[in-house]
């Protein structure tokens, strides 16, 4: 049999080939369903109808849908099925009673869905009673088959794909399916609940689409048919005492405001809101999070008229009702709106801010510090509510602040923003946490028990207090901002995270306190806090823990970065033993935190700060460091402190730094000759990146050498200087780009071809092309090229003469092979005819493999 | 300098009356000479191995530092409630100088030692057939216990310096401590708001960040306990901290002793240590620092020690309190460098106190006190998970430490609350013994029939001697019934014995009044009256003159001297009646 249906399909697809080429000559576009794949296509369909035959990848089948969409966007869907009549066979074989796998009938539900998508197929499909059989009440709903979720997913996903047109809504209403819809929606397994629920909101868009226009809009019983009917169900589930179906409604109605703001929307919400709030007025509410997700949904759609609606008045009054847990999201949100009465935001902010009201009003001895409380005042919430459960305040209290963090980047921002409360608040926090804190109440003191070492609630109110940093704050805040921050990088408790997150915290205050408007400067209180803060640093680069030896160095690195010019912040870090100490972990047995070793080294040898000052007389001690570097990229065992040390290298290069400038050539020459051995491709790559800074600077200086040279360097683009060409080849250079552009990792290529491609738009004036191929020196060089490419890389170039360079430059197809690297890898075995070959491939179908995809 | 340490206060109890001394870690027995050998003790210590050596190593190690600075006289009019009025402050303040006593010899020590009684873990000991006591591995250091205290029906445990961290001891045992009726908890971290982690790190911090500019540090330790753990930190420390070169001093008389006993005690270890013997490998990593001569150890600083001296170095040496011991040399000679640093790692010292007789002092200092014993938050847990019916604790547990009163999570929180004790406090503790457990000798175990009154439960009637000898009780069988006195002799014997009539059985049951008249009817009697009291019912029989009363718990049958109808009348009230 399966013989005999192998020469049947083979008959087939010389049929639809000849088929295809019709088509081809007709004109229509054939881009996709290629000749190869029309033969292999019949091949396919018998092993997906063939019990027997495993499909064993559903990602294949998956791909095979992506396919015939991609198809059916360019042809006429009609035509496909007439035209590869397998296709109809596997179709119409699903209809028979068979022992079909599960995989195979949701695949066939799914295909159908996307023929049907088109108007004249989905009524061709009709005729052959294929639709009714396959979604129809006698049709998936009766299999076995249908206990299996993907079968169920794939026919609520055919149904999504063919509900495109008026004849769809039709069959939908006519078959039952919507009931079948309604009842899917509670399924066991969320993937089809959650798509019932999608294609119900679809099936609602499209019939309002065409049913419903102009007056009859507001008028409910005007609404198509279908339409009324799954209002009247998202009605009925939204008056039903069971949760569940609350949410579902609730759901589709979320989704139905996200997604359709056409102007029926505003009449649903007219008619749907009065349930909807008498949901609030249940005990518990049900569904909150599901009910706040709505209100958010209708509250961001353009088209409803809010005040008129009411849905303002909502909100506010589900605020007030939530408990502090539940309203945070909703507040968030709600302060997220574009347009938002001011009152409302004003409770939204309150809201949000009550669990940091809160804390303060429980540590502090003054009536309470204005701003803050304002909003919250009447409000009856405790601290002795909120630390019923120190697990749910905990919880509070991280999603508080990182609701602040997050309300405090964006344009929405409440203004007046009350930052010296915020900021009072969470270093109090910080202070509970590290036990630091000495407050008199009773409250205060069972607030310390339960922050007391609390980790995540530190990380948090770092993170806000980072961003606070942005803000304006009087001056003693900020001494206390340091104070905190400095007492959290000093004490053995602090875990490695923490830590990190100080240091980030630390960064940013330093960067903003008391800003001078365009002034770099610390400020005299930043310098005060980094005299102290130098020998914690100290400490913590001697951590037994590498995760803080490492945060510490790049801590270290930034501050260089960014004050290491100035002379105040050069003296603070030279009375202390922290360069000294950054140097030794050069040698740190772990590779990270050799790799940020190499960085902050870099840096303070950039700016001069190394630990043995350098005078003119002694260039020895800065000599060092940089023959450590040149160590450290050619035997260090670990990729990360090698590709650090090209980012400072590259970084040295660029801005000039002594001991580059000093040689140059013997600089560029001796990293590229590690490089180029180099297992890493991220060491490789930028080692093109250091080649290409020094070619930019090189052709910079040289075109500045050139007496004719009029105007700006990069407006004329000049030609290079022979000799600067000779040091290119002695380099060698242009042998480590042409050795990159066979490399087997593709970044470096593409990078190695971009290089290439400027040298060469940058020396086409050189010479002309007519020498290419006359050195004799050129076709040696050709031939070495040759045999790199077969792969034998290890022969050297030889002595180059620039000419022959050029002349290879010139020869080759630099953007032919910029094009193929563009491709990804795997774009060979993307292609649908690889997708068919694999597919009857796993099944053995195919008599010779013929695929060598891989 | 004083040689004289505060011992105990003599007042509160007369040890020659004490039977028995649990000695829970060698950290708590330093005083021990003083009761063995000056009170009249006469009881038994028990501990456990590593407990007894290595507690003599510490009191060696205390003995010999101070008889390094012998004193001809001992001052001792300064005592005089009226001089020491004058004296400076920490003098002025000292409570109960006049139990101040000399420090013990080596061969008190030896003598205190050899009253212990070695005890393993898990090991039952009856103490006079009263309780049994076992010890129970509390985690905190080598050979250290809790203490079950039981008998049958009653548990009490005693924890005292317990851990939960993984350290070098074998862990705590948690699951025998269940079911306990009282727990006594004492003996928690002296530092609760220091986490031995955090410190450990910052010990190691420290100590690099010295060593690399150029300093020494000193580490003023005990010979024994945490320091094992800060080498096994250091061994995997120092060769990421760039460290490999610098030597480590190891300086006390008995710093050979402790890092070879250390070694010895495999079953006393956790369990990672105790499977490395089996490799065979030395359970503690300073091994390997002493072989590639990264640790030396030296019985004192003169000597050898002198000679291999290199700076800049790491010492460990004691005392702890920076009086007296080795530690008193390194202190003058580094004190001077700020280059230097002392770490302060024992938490049973407060450091300022240790360092003021140096003060000035230009070398740094750190606070890392290192302290694995329970801190409140383990408390809690622990509680939880043994969930004894009474905690019983020092006062100072139930309520914030004085200096940070807001710390309300620094104490033992617990339902019902902790009952809490003071200082020469004497407590009784909250349960009632009601039940002894009686042990039934096998032949009288077999004359017994036992009757079921309710599913589940049945009863027997025993009679048998109860025997009480050292807290046991035994029930023998009674001895047979007297025989008929045949001899002056015999006469006498029985006369010994308690009187021990033939024994009638006991009755239960209630008797149905119409089925007894029925009964009654049916026997011949005739003209039956039944009479309701308050009480019962009385049945007349008026023909023969009888009242037969019936009552709750009693049946009376009055007749007037008709004693053949009386006993006809009892057997048929028996009929109703279960005997047993």
């Amino acid at each position: 049999m399966g013989v005999e249906a192998f020469s049947v399909a083979w008959d087939r697809s010389e049929e639809s080939l000849e088929c295809s080429l019709q088509q081809h000559l007709r004109g229509t576009a054939v881009l996709i369903m290629d000749p190869e794949c029309a033969r292999l296509l019949p091949a396919l369909c018998a092993v997906l109808a063939d019990p027997r035959q495993l499909v064993a990848d559903d990602t294949c089948l998956e791909k095979l849908l992506d396919w015939f969409k991609t198809v059916m966007e360019t042809e006429c869907s009609l035509h496909l099925l007439q035209d590869h009549p397998c296709l109809m066979e596997l179709l119409s074989h699903v209809l028979k009673p068979q022992d079909i796998s599960p995989r195979v009938l949701s695949f066939v539900l799914r295909l159908v869905g996307i023929f049907a998508a088109q108007e004249d197929c989905f009524q061709y499909l009709q005729q052959g009673e294929l639709l009714l059989g396959l979604f129809g009440e006698t049709g998936a709903l009766s299999w076995a088959a249908w206990n299996m979720p993907s079968v169920r997913s794939g026919w609520i996903q055919g149904l999504c794909s063919l509900a495109q047109h008026p004849s769809a809504l039709h069959f939908l209403a006519d078959s039952g399916a919507v009931d079948t819809i309604f009842a899917l929606q509670g399924d066991p397994s969320l993937f089809v609940a959650s798509a019932a629920s999608q294609l119900l909101v679809h099936i609602l868009a499209l019939a309002m689409q065409g049913g419903a226009s102009g007056s009859s809009i507001s008028e409910a019983a005007a609404w198509p048919v279908c339409a009324q009917k799954i209002v009247n169900h998202v009605e009925e589930s939204l008056h039903s005492k069971a949760t569940p179906q609350v949410t579902q409604a609730l759901n589709v109605l979320t989704t139905t405001f996200g997604r359709c703001h056409s102007p029926w929307t505003g009449a649903l919400w007219g008619r749907l809101s009065p349930p909807v709030a008498c949901l609030f007025e249940r005990d518990p509410i049900p569904a909150v999070h599901s009910l706040m997700d709505l209100l958010l949904s209708v509250a961001r759609s353009p088209v409803l008229n809010f005040a008129a609606c009411g849905l303002w008045e909502m909100l506010a009054q589900t605020l007030s009702r939530l408990s502090p847990t539940q309203a945070g999201p909703l507040a968030l949100g709600t302060l997220k709106l574009q347009h938002c009465p001011q009152e409302l935001r004003t409770q939204a902010f309150g809201v949000l801010l009550q669990p940091l009201a809160c804390i303060l009003k429980a540590t502090t001895q003054a009536p309470g510090p204005p701003g803050l409380l304002e909003g919250t005042a009447g409000s009856s919430l405790t601290v002795d509510a909120l630390l019923s459960s120190k697990s749910a305040f905990v919880g509070l209290l991280c999603q508080t602040l990182a609701h602040l963090e997050e309300l405090q980047m964006l344009p929405q921002c409440p203004c007046p923003w009350p930052q010296v409360p915020l900021l009072e608040a969470t270093v109090t926090i910080l202070r509970l946490c590290d036990g630091s804190a000495n407050p008199s109440s009773s409250v205060g003191g069972r607030l310390c028990g339960t922050l007391g070492g609390c980790v995540r609630v530190q990380r948090a109110a770092l993170d806000f207090l980072g961003t606070l940093s942005q803000g304006t704050s009087p001056l003693e805040l900020v001494l206390e901002v340091f104070s905190v921050l400095l007492k959290t990088l000093e004490s053995p408790e602090s875990s490695p995270t923490v830590l990190k997150k100080t240091f980030q915290a630390t960064l940013r205050w330093l960067q903003n306190s008391h800003k001078i408007p365009n002034c770099s400067d610390l400020s005299p209180d930043a310098l005060l806090f980094l005299g102290e803060l130098f020998p914690i640093l100290q400490k913590r680069l001697c951590s037994p823990c590498w995760e803080v030896r490492d945060s510490a160095l790049e801590f270290l690195t930034h501050l260089i970065r960014h004050w290491g010019g100035q002379a105040d912040f050069k003296e603070a870090l030279h009375s202390s033993e922290v360069p000294t100490l950054a140097c030794q972990l050069l040698q740190d047995p772990e590779s990270y935190v050799r790799a940020s070793a190499v960085g902050a080294a870099g840096q303070l040898s950039s700016r001069g700060l190394q630990a043995t000052p350098t005078s003119p007389e002694n260039p020895q001690a800065q000599q060092g460091l940089l023959m450590d570097f040149m160590h450290i990229l050619s035997t260090d065992s670990e990729g990360f402190p090698r590709r650090a040390v090209l980012r400072v290298f590259t970084e040295w290069l660029r801005d000039g730094h002594a001991d580059v400038i000093r040689d140059t050539e013997w600089f560029v020459a001796t990293v590229l000759q590690a490089v180029s051995r180099d297992l890493d491709w991220e060491v490789r790559m930028q080692g093109l990146e250091l080649a290409q800074v020094f070619l930019i600077q090189a052709m910079g200086r040289s075109s500045l050498h050139c007496p004719y040279t009029v105007g700006l360097p990069e407006a004329t683009s000049p030609s290079p200087h022979p000799e600067f060409l000779q040091t290119l080849c002695r380099l060698p250079l242009f042998e480590f780009a042409f050795c990159a552009l066979l490399d087997c990792d593709r970044p470096v290529a593409q990078k190695a071809c971009d290089l290439l491609l400027f040298l060469r738009d940058k020396t086409t004036s050189c010479s002309g092309p007519q020498e290419a191929g006359d050195s004799p020196n050129s076709a040696s060089v050709e031939a070495v090229l040759q045999r790199w490419r077969e792969g034998e890389q290890g022969q050297p170039l030889g002595d180059l003469e620039p000419e022959a360079m050029l002349a290879i430059l010139r020869s080759l197809d630099l953007e032919g092979l910029q094009g193929k690297l563009a491709k990804s890898s795997d774009h060979m075995e993307k292609s649908p005819q690889s997708l068919l070959q694999d597919m009857l491939a796993t099944v053995g179908i195919l008599e010779e493999n013929e695929a060598d995809c891989y | 300098m004083l040689q004289e340490e505060g011992t105990y206060q003599t007042e509160l109890i007369d040890l020659s009356t004490v039977d028995v001394i649990l000695i829970s870690n060698y950290h708590c027995m330093m005083a021990l000479p003083y009761i063995t050998e000056h009170t009249g003790f006469t009881g038994t210590v028990y501990a456990t191995e590593p407990t007894m050596q290595i507690g003599r190593l510490l009191m060696e190690e205390l003995v010999n530092f101070i008889e390094r600075v012998p004193k001809a006289q001992s001052a001792s009019l300064w005592k005089n409630k009226d001089v020491q009025r004058l004296l400076p402050s920490p003098l002025k303040d000292a409570v109960e100088v006049s139990t101040w006593r000399r420090c013990y010899t080596m061969q008190e020590v030896n003598s205190a030692l050899s009253k212990i009684q070695l005890v393993g873990y898990s090991q039952k000991i009856e103490l006079f057939g009263a309780v049994q006591v076992t010890p129970l591995s509390s985690g905190y250091a080598l050979g250290s216990s809790n203490w079950i205290i039981q008998s049958h029906y009653e548990k009490v445990s005693y924890v005292s310096g317990s851990s939960l961290l993984t350290t070098h001891p074998q862990p705590m045992d948690q699951a025998s401590l269940k079911n306990s009726d009282v727990l006594v908890l004492t003996g928690l971290t002296q530092i609760p708001t220091a986490n031995p982690d955090g410190m450990v790190g910052e010990f190691c911090s420290n100590l690099a960040l010295t060593v690399r500019n150029g300093g020494n540090v000193l580490v003023p330790c005990y010979p024994s306990g945490v320091i094992y753990d800060l080498l096994e930190c250091l061994y995997q420390y120092i060769d990421s901290a760039g460290l490999s070169n610098i030597p480590f001093y190891f300086i006390s008389p008995v710093a050979n002793s402790s890092l070879e006993f250390s070694q010895i005690f495999a079953e006393w270890l956790c369990h990672n240590k105790q499977s490395k013997v089996y490799l065979p490998e030395p359970p503690f990593p300073h091994a390997e620092l002493i072989q590639t001569n990264k640790l030396k150890h030296y019985p004192s600083i003169h000597g050898d020690f002198s000679n291999d001296f290199r700076q800049p170095c790491v010492v460990f040496t004691g005392h702890p309190s920076l009086r007296f011991g080795d530690v008193v040399h390194f202190m003058e000679l580094w004190g001077k460098s700020s280059l230097n640093t002392v770490i302060f790692t024992e938490p049973d010292f407060s450091y300022l106190e240790a360092l003021a007789p140096y003060q000035p002092l230009a070398m740094k200092c750190t606070y890392c006190p290192i302290d694995t014993r329970l801190n409140f938050i383990q408390v809690s847990k622990l509680l939880k998970e043994v969930q004894p019916l009474h905690v019983v604790c020092p006062e100072q547990y139930t309520q914030p430490p004085p200096a940070q009163s807001h710390r309300m999570d620094l104490m033992i929180d617990c339902q019902p609350p902790a009952m809490s004790y003071r200082r020469a406090e004497v407590l009784a503790l909250p349960f009632k013994r009601r039940y002894e457990k009686i042990e039934i000798m096998p032949e009288l175990a077999d004359s017994l029939v036992p009757m079921e009154i309710k599913p589940g439960i049945s009863l027997a009637t025993v009679s048998a001697v109860l025997h009480t000898k050292d807290n046991k009780h035994v029930l023998q069988p009674p001895p047979r019934p007297a025989q008929p006195p045949s001899s002056k002799k015999r006469k006498r014997v029985s006369e010994d014995v308690p009187d021990c009539k033939v024994l009638k059985p006991l009755l239960s049951g209630s008797i149905p009044v119409e089925q007894f008249v029925q009964t009654l009817e049916k026997h011949g009697f005739s003209d039956i009256k039944v009479e309701d009291t308050a009480k019962g019912h009385i049945v007349l029989l008026q023909e023969a003159e009888t009242l037969i009363q019936i009552e709750e718990d009693s049946t009376h049958i009055i007749c007037d001297n008709d004693e053949t109808l009386r006993v006809r009348l009892r057997d048929l009230v028996l009929r109703f009646l279960q005997k047993f």
